[in-house]
């Protein structure tokens, strides 16, 4: 067993090239165990090409990751025993119920039979889509997909989850039962929980540990209050724009993704 | 692993029983087929001295119906992937293969439930099942026909980011796998080059397996159909599992 403080996802010297174009660029820092873990950033700054190297989706172009002590390019299977995740985009299957959805998810993380339903049905209640259970997900509302996804995300109890913009598109309601929650679980059965948010007073709020990133490299790490202090700030909003600029950035998923995309047809 | 292939097998049935219109669509196709070159040939394929058109034809469509129904649904892999879907089945504790595996064969089982609607069809339109012994065996032949179509169509989709490939496919290799397999019209006697490539067509071995053991007029031979179906099938598994284990997002 991991304890505290010692690191459960390390990463160093991590860098990720779509062709001419670095999306991650050499970076490192770790995570301790059982800790919230806020990784915050522009848009287009390599947060979410970050997440899909350390959950084996994506393969790194250079340097070492450790997510629960083993590497998610040649321990593909050991990593993926150790994480959960909600994803930053849909992944929900359309034709399938919500209930559905849950229970297939529950199968694919091994839940307990004799637990399955009974989480089902309080996740469910608790995003309050209990009464459209049996409904297919393509009749749902943004929101109500996005609940759903977070409620998927906790069928199963893993040692590491990873957020994604958890709670985007979520109103402050449901923000907070959510955040509530996961606490609940970060304190009761030491969950770390890597996140990633626009929503700085959110992330002030939960986070024990900080890293910015920007243009694909860590400008900097610390507590909230660390680097409020460092940059002479009251808030974390202020200090974030204070270490990452105002300039709104043009770049964004579709095109990167784009750009990959490009770089792997040519490849192929 | 049961349980994962199970899970994926079962959600590959709802897709397929809870779009009425993709169901009746598939079965279209087919259809028109049977009743357009049945009918339409049937006279002449008569005169020629080849016998009752129909008769020979059915299997051919039968397994036309399971060629396409196996790929689309092996093809779906993109959709998933567009829909995001795939990316929850992706990060799973569990080995890439056991989903591949579940997919598959929920592709396959639906592409033999529609290679089985269009056989009932084909009874009302006079084609008649000369031995029921072999039916069997003739649904061995489909589901391994259906097994490597599906594996084919999910190894294709592996590699692809979106649909705008799948013209390519179709008219470069679904549509030459099915012309060219003598599904439509007896190998005997064919220009050499059409005859060598009806020879390494793989369908050409399910269609001659299926319609051997339906009607029985053989021009391969089942024993050389079914080995060669069945190394196919395990090939193209094999690929098939290789490349979906190996996707990037």
């Amino acid at each position: 067993m991991n304890n505290k403080d010692e690191a459960v996802i390390s990463v160093k010297g991590l860098t990720k090239k779509f062709g001419d174009f670095t999306a991650v660029n050499n970076i490192s820092f770790d995570v301790e165990h059982g800790r919230i873990f806020a990784f915050l950033g522009p848009n287009g700054a390599g947060k979410t090409t970050t997440i899909k190297m350390l959950t084996t989706l994506l393969s790194p172009t250079k340097g070492r990751i450790r997510v629960n002590s083993y590497d998610p390019m040649h321990e593909k299977d050991e990593v993926r025993r150790s994480f959960g995740i909600v994803f930053q985009d849909p992944s929900l299957d359309d034709e399938l119920t919500a209930y559905e959805n849950m229970e297939f998810h529950a199968i694919l993380y091994h839940v307990p039979k004799n637990i399955i339903k009974q989480r089902i049905t309080h996740l469910l209640n608790f995003v309050g889509l209990w009464e459209r259970r049996k409904d297919q997900v393509k009749t749902f509302s943004g929101g109500m997909k996005r609940r759903l996804e977070v409620a998927r995300g906790l069928v199963h109890h893993p040692k590491i989850l990873f957020l994604d913009e958890p709670t985007l598109g979520l109103d402050p309601q449901t923000r907070n039962s959510v955040w509530e929650y996961l606490k609940k679980l970060n304190k009761e059965e030491e969950m770390t929980i890597f996140f990633t948010t626009h929503y700085m007073e959110e992330a002030e709020r939960v986070a024990d540990m900080i890293v910015v990133i920007d243009h694909g490299k860590i400008i900097k790490t610390g507590t909230s209050k660390e680097l409020k202090k460092e940059t002479k700030t009251s808030s974390l909003e202020d200090a974030f724009l204070k270490l990452t600029g105002r300039k709104i950035r043009d770049e964004n998923a579709t095109s990167l993704d784009r750009m990959r995309l490009r770089s792997r047809v040519w490849r192929r | 692993m049961k349980g994962v292939v199970y899970a994926m097998w079962l959600r590959q049935l709802k897709r397929y029983w809870r779009s009425k219109e993709r169901m009746i669509g598939t079965l279209a196709q087919p259809v028109l087929f049977l009743v357009a070159l049945g009918f339409g040939f049937g006279p002449i394929f008569q005169k020629a001295g080849g016998g009752d058109y129909m008769q020979f034809l059915a299997p051919g469509i039968i397994a036309m119906s399971i060629l396409f129904t196996s790929m689309f649904t092996g093809i779906e892999v993109i959709w998933d992937r567009q829909f995001g879907f795939l990316k929850e089945t992706l990060v799973a504790p569990v080995p890439r293969t056991h989903i591949m595996i579940g997919r598959t064969l929920g592709g396959a089982t639906v592409g033999v439930l529609q290679g089985t609607a269009i056989g009932i069809i084909c009874l009302f339109f006079g084609f008649k099942i000369t031995n029921m012994h072999y039916i069997p065996l003739a649904l061995v032949f489909m589901f391994l026909t259906a097994v490597m179509f599906t594996a084919l169509g999910t190894a294709i989709a592996s590699r692809l980011q979106d649909m705008h490939a799948f013209p390519i496919i179709m008219n470069f290799l679904i549509m030459p796998l099915f012309f060219l397999s003598g599904a439509l019209f007896p190998l005997e006697g064919l220009p050499k080059a059409v005859e060598f490539v009806a020879r390494i067509d793989p369908f050409s071995y399910c269609v001659d397996g299926i319609r051997g053991t339906l009607n029985g007029s053989v021009h391969i031979g089942l024993a050389t159909d079914f080995a060669v179906v069945a190394a196919a099938t395990v090939i193209v598994l094999a690929v098939g599992s290789y490349l979906f284990s190996t996707i990037e997002i």
